[in-house]
């Protein structure tokens, strides 16, 4: 393959490799030069009280929306995965739509539904939850955005697995729930590691939806947008790096996990 | 012939799921019998195990086991062993914890829980390979740890669904002897569902056919083979090419064996008479003898052929014996075969079935 790719110089080859080169640029430059820029910055914009609650802030809300899509996500993902049922493929299509909608819109969807004059804002209020400018309105925005990650992962994850071998637990004297438990779950372990990680990854660059919810607390996406907005472009430089860096993090441990190879599923 | 007590009484089931359905079944599997149902892909024996196990629920009809009616237990109360396709062993587990799990899920002490894991692991012969994972495994020996798995709940039944298919043919034939030998030591009532005519000729005490969800024929197999109910279950069961047989010599498990005039070599360790088998589809047919490591090569005339449509089926005559040949109706045209050509059979020494 590299060598054929080498050695046949066509026209189309060598535009290939140009336009795809400009592309890569495209994407690696601004991320390169904006931590370039920030290296002498970089040690204060992390002592800044500000910015590390911020990114703090944003950790834990992310934590707890993957906690959430984790408890509500999981089962449908399974019952998708496991049983068909008359209205499946709205359901399944409907899962997708959070990452389709502008995510300003599905924080003020989001709003229009927990804000504090809705019945079920109302509710909510009447146990202490209230979702404007709380940590809580940040989870709910972020859980929203992020669900789909979460679902997607995990249903891959149990379609992998044979559903013979959950009978043959069951023959075994396992019940539905000892079955998923001791069988299914750790089989789909891996999947379910993934999704998680991507939920909270995804969490944690929202901004979108979360602004429109919460904008304080301040999470470190909605903290940069006041930087720039009130300090300008130089301010904004050495937190943006921080950012950048936090997510490449992220990215590789998600690599990590995903790149070992799966054990053979039945 | 000895009286048994009925284990699995299946009355009027009926079930529609997915692409197969069974219209109504009722069957009776004896105390202690081994039980084979046989049939083609697609005739329902999948769903009849499972409706037996308890994963589906039955439209209509009843399911007894060991007169107890358990129609509406759910599949971990019914008492089962079950041995499904490809075994599905938990792949997260090892050997010995895979045989461990159904103790946990009845939850037994850990130390009772371990004789009990040793105990069986011994029995089986999997105590060297006890801390191996499934996917370094060999067939025979997945097949070995999914039996010893389910054997060690005591299960009431055991239910193996296409146990030997997914083996290489030499594995097969070792693992046909041990289930023999599995059943012959603990008695323990089992419904074997394949679609191999041969596995059910070996291992059945009682078999049933069915097609389309439908059972055609329940028997013996001496029943069932001698005495096809209909086309289907003559075809079915490779009925064609059975000859009563009369072994001459037995050379370290290579016989000669005499079938109405005619002699064909076999494996087999039986030395008396016995009955012989060979598929259709097994042998070889040329208008010309050639040489081979084949060890039978028989010389015979056609005397008739039955067009069905891709394959061709033809009847040849060796002296007294009358053989069916399956062969493509490219090679049917390519040796512009008429009635009353001369044509030679071929057909290895393992694949003449002794019973």
């Amino acid at each position: 393959m590299k060598e054929g790719w080498l050695r046949e110089r066509s026209p189309f080859i060598i535009a290939s490799a140009i336009f795809g080169f400009l592309m890569l640029v495209f994407i690696l430059l601004p991320i390169i030069n904006t931590v370039a820029l920030s290296v002498d910055k970089l040690g204060s914009a992390l002592m800044s009280f500000e910015a590390r609650d911020a990114i703090f802030m944003s950790f834990y809300a992310a934590f707890l929306a993957t906690l959430f899509t984790f408890i509500f996500g999981v089962p449908l993902a399974y019952t998708l995965a496991r049983y068909d049922f008359p209205g499946k493929s709205i359901i399944d299509a409907s899962i997708d739509l959070p990452i389709l909608i502008p995510h300003d819109a599905a924080g003020i969807a989001l709003l229009l539904l927990f804000g504090p004059r809705t019945m079920i804002g109302t509710g909510f209020s009447s146990i202490g939850i209230n979702f404007v400018d709380t940590l809580f309105g940040i989870v709910l925005a972020m859980a929203f955005v992020s669900s789909p990650f979460m679902i997607r992962s995990a249903e891959d994850a149990f379609k992998a697995i044979n559903p013979d071998v959950e009978k043959v637990a069951r023959s075994l004297g396992a019940s539905n729930f000892k079955a998923f438990l001791h069988v299914t779950f750790p089989l789909a372990f891996r999947g379910i590691l993934t999704g998680c990680l991507l939920t909270w990854a995804r969490s944690i660059s929202e901004f979108g939806a979360v602004i429109i919810l919460a904008s304080v607390p301040r999470t470190a996406p909605v903290y940069l947008y006041d930087v720039f907005g009130n300090q300008g472009l130089g301010a904004a430089v050495a937190i943006t790096a921080l950012l950048i860096i936090t997510a490449v993090v992220i990215f590789v441990i998600i690599k990590l996990v995903t790149a070992k190879p799966l054990k053979p599923v039945y | 012939m000895k009286v048994r007590t009925v284990s699995i009484r299946v009355e009027r089931l009926s079930k529609k799921w997915k692409n197969f359905s069974i219209p109504d079944v009722s069957l009776r599997v004896a105390n202690d019998e081994y039980f084979v149902i046989v049939g083609p892909t697609g005739a329902g024996k999948t769903l009849l195990l499972e409706l037996i196990a308890g994963f589906h629920k039955p439209d209509s009809g009843k399911i007894w086991i060991n007169d107890v009616d358990v129609t509406a237990f759910p599949p971990e109360r019914r008492g089962i062993g079950f041995v499904p396709q490809e075994y599905m062993l938990f792949p997260h587990m090892t050997v010995a914890e895979n045989v461990e799990f159904g103790l946990k899920m009845h939850n037994i002490q850990q130390s009772e829980r371990k004789k009990n894991v040793k105990e069986v692991l011994e029995f089986m012969e999997l105590s060297s390979i006890r801390d191996r994972l499934p996917m370094t495994l060999s067939g025979g020996e997945e097949q070995k740890t999914a039996l010893a798995r389910a054997l060690i709940i005591k299960p009431k039944i055991l239910l193996l669904d296409e146990p030997l298919s997914a083996l290489d043919v030499n594995t097969q034939k070792k693992m046909q002897n041990e289930l023999k030998k599995l059943h012959e030591e603990l008695k323990i009532t089992t419904v074997h569902v394949t679609h191999n005519q041969v596995e059910a000729l070996i291992l059945a005490d009682r078999l049933a056919v069915i097609k389309d969800g439908t059972i055609i024929q329940t028997g013996s197999p001496e029943q069932v083979f001698h005495k096809p109910k209909d086309d289907f279950v003559a075809r079915f069961v490779g009925f064609e090419n059975l000859f009563e047989g009369k072994i001459l010599e037995n050379h370290g498990g290579v016989a000669r064996i005499d079938i109405g005039g005619v002699t064909v070599e076999a494996v087999t360790e039986k030395v008396e008479n016995c009955v012989v088998g060979v598929r259709p589809d097994d042998i070889i047919v040329s208008k010309r003898s050639f040489r081979s490591s084949i060890r039978n090569t028989l010389k015979g005339k056609l005397i008739d052929f039955v067009d069905m449509g891709s394959l061709v089926s033809l009847t040849v005559n060796v002296d007294t014996a009358s053989f069916v040949a399956l062969i493509t109706k490219r090679s049917f045209l390519e040796m512009k075969l008429k009635k009353g050509s001369g044509v030679y059979l071929s057909f290895k020494a393992s694949a003449v079935h002794v019973i």
